[in-house]
């Protein structure tokens, strides 16, 4: 681009930069101190002395997040609804696009199926009437409580139905001519055309299922049944320590500070472990959103 | 000899014979919705049959269809509530300050990130701001919990600046400052991205005829590049009309306390104290019909606005 070596032009290159490291500083430090909390004894840790680098580094605080029986559960509770919910996630998204990304003539009937799915996305029946709905189904304690009242995303189907829009009608009209169904159409051509679309969705949906804390809270009357977030809740938000059934020893290890940071610092791990393939597809998922923008 | 019995006849024979067909090819296209249309009907639309709840004394035995119908009473109650109108203004003045502070926060860094020509310091940065992003609020609630504690980080440091802390999360006037300072912590980095992408939009030849002209960089920020986001400012604002009842039941939920209540609490977390907590199902489901019912028009007029002032379509 253009060049410049004004004296102004260097000034604000110069505090660009710095601002901007302080910004990114300020953002990211509050997760380096967690960190550090996390490998640090407890003492130290106790009594406010860590800042940003352990202090007596130890891995306790980890062997005893991993070790106890309550983490492993909800961990297990997460993993199964991540991968359960994210599978019926796309299945549904792209079962739905499919249909509703042809024209009125092609599909009969597709301006009405496109309104229900429209009017969902614009209104709900709100928080109460859902749980109750949900609790006459006898889903309380299920893991399906967990997956099923969110298995629809409807904005999702709409990002998916543009793409499915856009994809060059010809390949369409030509499978058409060598007598494919609809079915061949969207299993050989649209979808491994789409496949970048349905990583980005996927992602996406993988990263909520295993975020998802609340429906865990209402759904799930047994701390057994808690799904990580959840868990954590319990440890670190709520203080409800009561409700997780453990023994009084652990109990005191549990709100050790130092315990509660490691808790935190395992839950997002597996963020971090997508978070590579999530910024690939980040910029890709905006500008997925902004087709037809 | 043709009659028109048999006009009639071939008509209907040959419209039937294209029912037919249309359904011999297109009848994947209606099986393929069934699952999720079932779904929609289970878990939106039978809950929206339920809102009736909020004109009856809801009792679980009963259900919806035999709880007795108690006309508006949850929505006069509702109104004579002395906290109703500190949940309206909550919500309110938590939600616009959020929307207003994170999108500036957003356009600024989108600026000062668009000026910087080292390509990989860009993203670095880049890539830690929008983090938080994909971190719940259970983990982000419970790094402030800690770094706001007592003997935590925050104070720590105001402490080392001479400056005396206090508890932030239990004052009730500094609350709303920790959920607009989260919120921005946590969506910058997705909003800034927005930003960007409207940013690499701009024709760069007009710089560089800018350029030519004599025009410096703060001309050319002025007269170009502002007017070249000033679209997405425009439909970023109209779609945040569609949510200025959202205040961030999430957010709020793990972050405040009885303590700041007067500031914090907010009509979602209303809803979901009266009707899960307290099993005052219709008063909540009342509060939640009246929060949606809004919310639906504002969306409504929201897309209108947005697709008016910013040719904005869902599809």
């Amino acid at each position: 681009m253009i060049e410049e070596k004004n004296w102004f032009s260097r000034f604000f290159d110069v505090f660009n930069y710095v601002v901007l490291v302080l910004i990114a500083c300020l953002c990211i430090l509050p997760l380096i101190h967690i960190i550090a909390v996390s490998f640090s004894s407890t003492a130290p840790s106790m009594g406010g002395f860590v800042t940003f680098w352990p202090i007596g580094f130890t891995m306790e605080n980890y062997t005893r997040v991993i070790g106890a029986a309550a983490f492993h559960q909800s961990f297990l509770i997460s993993l199964e609804r991540t991968i359960l919910g994210t599978a019926i996630n796309l299945s549904l998204i792209v079962l739905v696009a499919y249909p509703l990304s042809k024209s009125s003539q092609e599909f009969k009937g597709r301006t009405i199926f496109l309104w229900i799915f429209l009017f969902a996305m614009m209104f709900n029946g709100g928080l109460i009437p859902t749980f109750l709905v949900v609790r006459k189904l006898g889903l309380i304690d299920s893991i399906w409580s967990l997956i099923l009242p969110g298995a629809v995303q409807i904005w999702s189907i709409f990002l998916m139905m543009n793409f499915f829009r856009d994809l060059p009608k010809e390949i369409e009209e030509a499978a058409l001519m060598d007598g494919a169904s609809h079915w061949q159409i969207l299993f050989y051509i649209f979808l491994p055309l789409s496949l970048p679309a349905l990583a980005t969705l996927a992602l996406f949906a993988a990263v909520g299922h295993w975020n998802a804390w609340f429906d865990g809270a209402i759904y799930m009357t047994k701390a057994a049944n808690y799904p990580l977030q959840t868990f954590l809740r319990t440890i670190v938000v709520q203080l409800d320590l009561s409700r997780l059934g453990v023994d009084p020893r652990d109990l005191a290890q549990l709100s050790n500070r130092s315990v509660k940071a490691s808790q935190i610092i395992v839950t997002i791990i597996p963020i971090l472990l997508v978070y590579p393939f999530l910024q690939r597809y980040f910029i890709s998922g905006i500008r997925l959103g902004s087709v037809k923008g | 000899m043709t009659t028109p019995a048999d006009i009639t006849h071939r008509i209907h024979t040959s419209s039937r014979q294209r029912v037919l067909g249309y359904l011999a090819r297109s009848w994947p296209l209606y099986f393929m919705l069934i699952p999720g249309i079932i779904l929609l009907l289970i878990f939106n639309y039978y809950p929206m049959y339920g809102i009736r709840i909020a004109f009856q004394d809801y009792n679980p035995g009963l259900g919806f269809e035999r709880s007795p119908w108690v006309g508006l009473k949850n929505f006069r109650f509702l109104m004579l509530l002395p906290q109703f109108k500190e949940l309206l203004r909550n919500t309110l003045v938590l939600a616009v300050s959020k929307i207003v502070v994170l999108q500036f926060t957003a356009i600024i860094l989108a600026l000062l990130l668009n000026e910087i020509r080292v390509r990989v310091f860009k993203r670095i940065v880049n890539q830690i701001l929008y983090l938080p992003y994909f971190l719940s609020w259970v983990v982000l609630a419970g790094i402030l919990l800690d770094m706001m504690s007592s003997n935590g980080l925050i104070g720590r440091f105001l402490n080392s600046l001479g400056i005396p802390s206090f508890i932030f999360l239990g004052n009730a006037k500094f609350f709303p400052y920790t959920i607009v300072v989260s919120h921005v912590w946590k969506d910058v980095g997705f909003s800034t991205i927005i930003y960007l992408a409207a940013l690499t939009g701009i024709d760069p030849t007009l710089y560089e005829a800018a350029a030519v002209d004599g025009a410096d960089r703060l001309q050319r920020l002025r007269h170009i590049t502002l007017p070249g986001i000033a679209p997405t400012i425009v439909l970023i604002g109209c779609l945040g009309l569609g949510g200025i009842l959202d205040a961030g039941f999430d957010q709020v939920l793990n972050l405040y306390n009885p303590a700041v209540y007067a500031t914090g609490d907010i009509l979602d977390t209303y809803v979901y104290r009266a009707g899960l907590i307290s099993a005052r199902y219709s008063l909540a489901a009342a509060v939640g019909l009246f929060k949606s019912g809004i919310g639906f028009i504002l969306i409504n007029v929201a897309y209108w606005m947005a697709s008016k002032f910013a040719s904005y379509r869902v599809f």
